[in-house]
């Protein structure tokens, strides 16, 4: 049981790692191409190792509802990275990778 | 200790987010920054423990209000030269607005009374449902709920008197795959909290507004050109909530005896009536909602 | 378990700073990818520290709602520049 909870805890603090990680690149990355791939991949496995986490400390039940929403995150991730870097390299106007002053 | 950070972090978000959102100088920005807000208050109330909003604000605050704002932004076509307002004009406002609240701070107990909480927990098993909001909205206080659904069938009606003229184009095929594949899942997951209501936080409310938000990305997709106000059972269902609603409340005043109370299910069919009256209006609401959100089609408008 | 509620949101703040300062326009639509999935973190992180398995239905409804936003949102906008577009041509 208390392997178990150190387990969870340890993936719980490599997600956070990750969150905190995407965060920071969306901060410092030069273009905005890298902060989109910033938020949306390293945020997604942040989560996953989260819902890994909480999972092992939770009921079957909530951990499988849990699992479904990451699928969702994830998925989602997937499919509006490339709709939001698309749309930008339509815009003629404002170009995205334009550095900033 | 950590939970007191996390409220103080989570009021300077929510301030600066709406102070963001307010003085802004781009509409798409502000909008952004608006959804943004919502799904922070969202947070919000999820930290007070209170699902029941925390459901209602992601899905109608975060969700359709947001796709509001944003056609409303489309309608206004060329990228404005927004003028930057003066600033004494918002902040007055929201000096105005500061004041009121604190003058009505006052007459709100600091412990809410127990008295009312209590009768409904009392009068629950008579409600045919487990949970105490749906109970009340759809039991003790049907009304207000039954007029929250004529008030949203007037708005659609207003709204139908300026007529938009929004072209439809075609989406790239991402898209359109995505939103297939996405509805599925968004009917069901409407299904699920609409019968979560019973017993859990959930219900027609939040359900209609998911269900209309699937309904108005298909719909930016250019599926689903049935639904339309042209359409008799379009207009069936927009209607529906409110008639299933007024025929519930017939029925139930024939089945009593004389002296029963307009919308009061007798008990042993409450919970049937309850979920019958939730279904139509989760229907009505989501139809509404994304006629007032897309508005008409408008038939073939080549892609540019 | 509250201590990673507000790492989680600590990293929301930090995100913020890049959505506010722009510069292009994808920079800020960022935003509603980084509310929904720092967002949905946070609701199943405050669900196990309140023990209230109904937040998990909150969480569960904004992930798809943030999956479904930003796929209207790029329709919209799509729309309102081609709409734009047609009007200086005119």
């Amino acid at each position: 049981m208390t392997i178990m909870l150190m387990i969870s805890w340890l993936l719980l603090a490599l997600g956070l790692m990750f969150f905190l990680a995407g965060s920071i690149g969306l901060l410092r990355f030069p273009d905005s191409f890298s902060r989109l791939h910033a938020v949306t991949k390293a945020d997604t496995l942040g989560l996953g190792l989260l819902v890994l986490g909480l999972s092992l400390q939770s009921s079957w039940r909530e951990g499988l509802l849990m699992a479904l929403i990451w699928l969702i995150v994830m998925a989602s991730g997937a499919v509006s990275c490339q709709l939001l870097a698309r749309f930008s390299d339509e815009q003629p106007s404002e170009s995205a990778t334009q550095q900033e002053d | 200790m950590a939970l007191l950070l996390f409220d103080l972090v989570l009021c300077a978000l929510l301030l600066l987010l709406a102070g963001a959102a307010m003085l802004s100088r781009s509409l798409t920005q502000a909008v952004t920054l608006f959804i943004a807000f919502g799904v922070m208050m969202a947070l919000a109330w999820a930290r007070l423990k209170a699902p029941d909003l925390a459901l209602a604000e992601a899905a109608i605050g975060a969700g359709l209000t947001g796709a509001l704002c944003f056609t409303a932004l489309v309608r206004y076509a060329k990228q404005p030269a927004y003028p930057q307002p003066a600033l004494w004009r918002p902040l007055t406002f929201i000096g105005l607005v500061t004041a009121l609240l604190l003058a009505s701070l006052s007459q709100i107990p600091l412990q809410p009374s127990s008295a009312i909480p209590a009768l409904v927990q009392q009068h629950l098993p008579q409600s045919g449902v487990s949970h105490p909001v749906t109970a009340v909205l759809l039991n003790f206080r049907a009304w207000d709920t039954l007029l929250e659904l004529l008030v949203l069938l007037l708005a659609l009606l207003g709204a139908r008197q300026a007529p938009g003229d929004l072209p439809r184009y075609r989406g790239w095929s991402l898209s359109i795959s995505w939103s297939r594949l996405l509805s599925p899942l968004l009917l069901l997951v409407s299904g699920y909290l609409l019968w979560r209501g019973a017993a859990a936080p959930g219900g027609a409310f939040q359900a209609g507004a998911l269900l209309a938000s699937g309904l108005v990305i298909l719909r930016l997709n250019q599926q689903l050109s049935w639904l339309s106000w042209r359409h008799f059972w379009v207009r069936m269902l927009v209607l529906g909530g409110l008639l299933a609603f007024v025929l519930a409340g017939a029925v139930s005043l024939l089945l009593q005896d004389l002296g029963a109370v307009w919308l009061s299910w007798p008990q042993s069919i409450a919970g049937a009536v309850i979920l019958i009256v939730e279904s139509f209006a989760t229907l009505a609401i989501a139809v509404t909602l994304t006629l007032l959100v897309v508005g008409e089609p408008k038939p073939e408008v080549a892609d540019a | 378990m509250s201590v990673v509620a507000l790492i989680l949101l600590f990293s929301m703040l930090l995100g913020i700073w890049r959505v506010l300062k722009g510069p292009a326009l994808l920079d800020r639509l960022l935003t509603i990818q980084l509310f929904g999935s720092t967002g949905v973190a946070i609701l199943l992180v405050l669900s196990k520290v309140f023990a209230l398995p109904a937040l998990l239905d909150v969480a569960l409804l904004l992930a798809i709602l943030a999956a479904a936003a930003p796929a209207a949102l790029v329709q919209r906008l799509r729309q309102q520049k081609q709409r734009s577009r047609q009007r200086t041509s005119l």
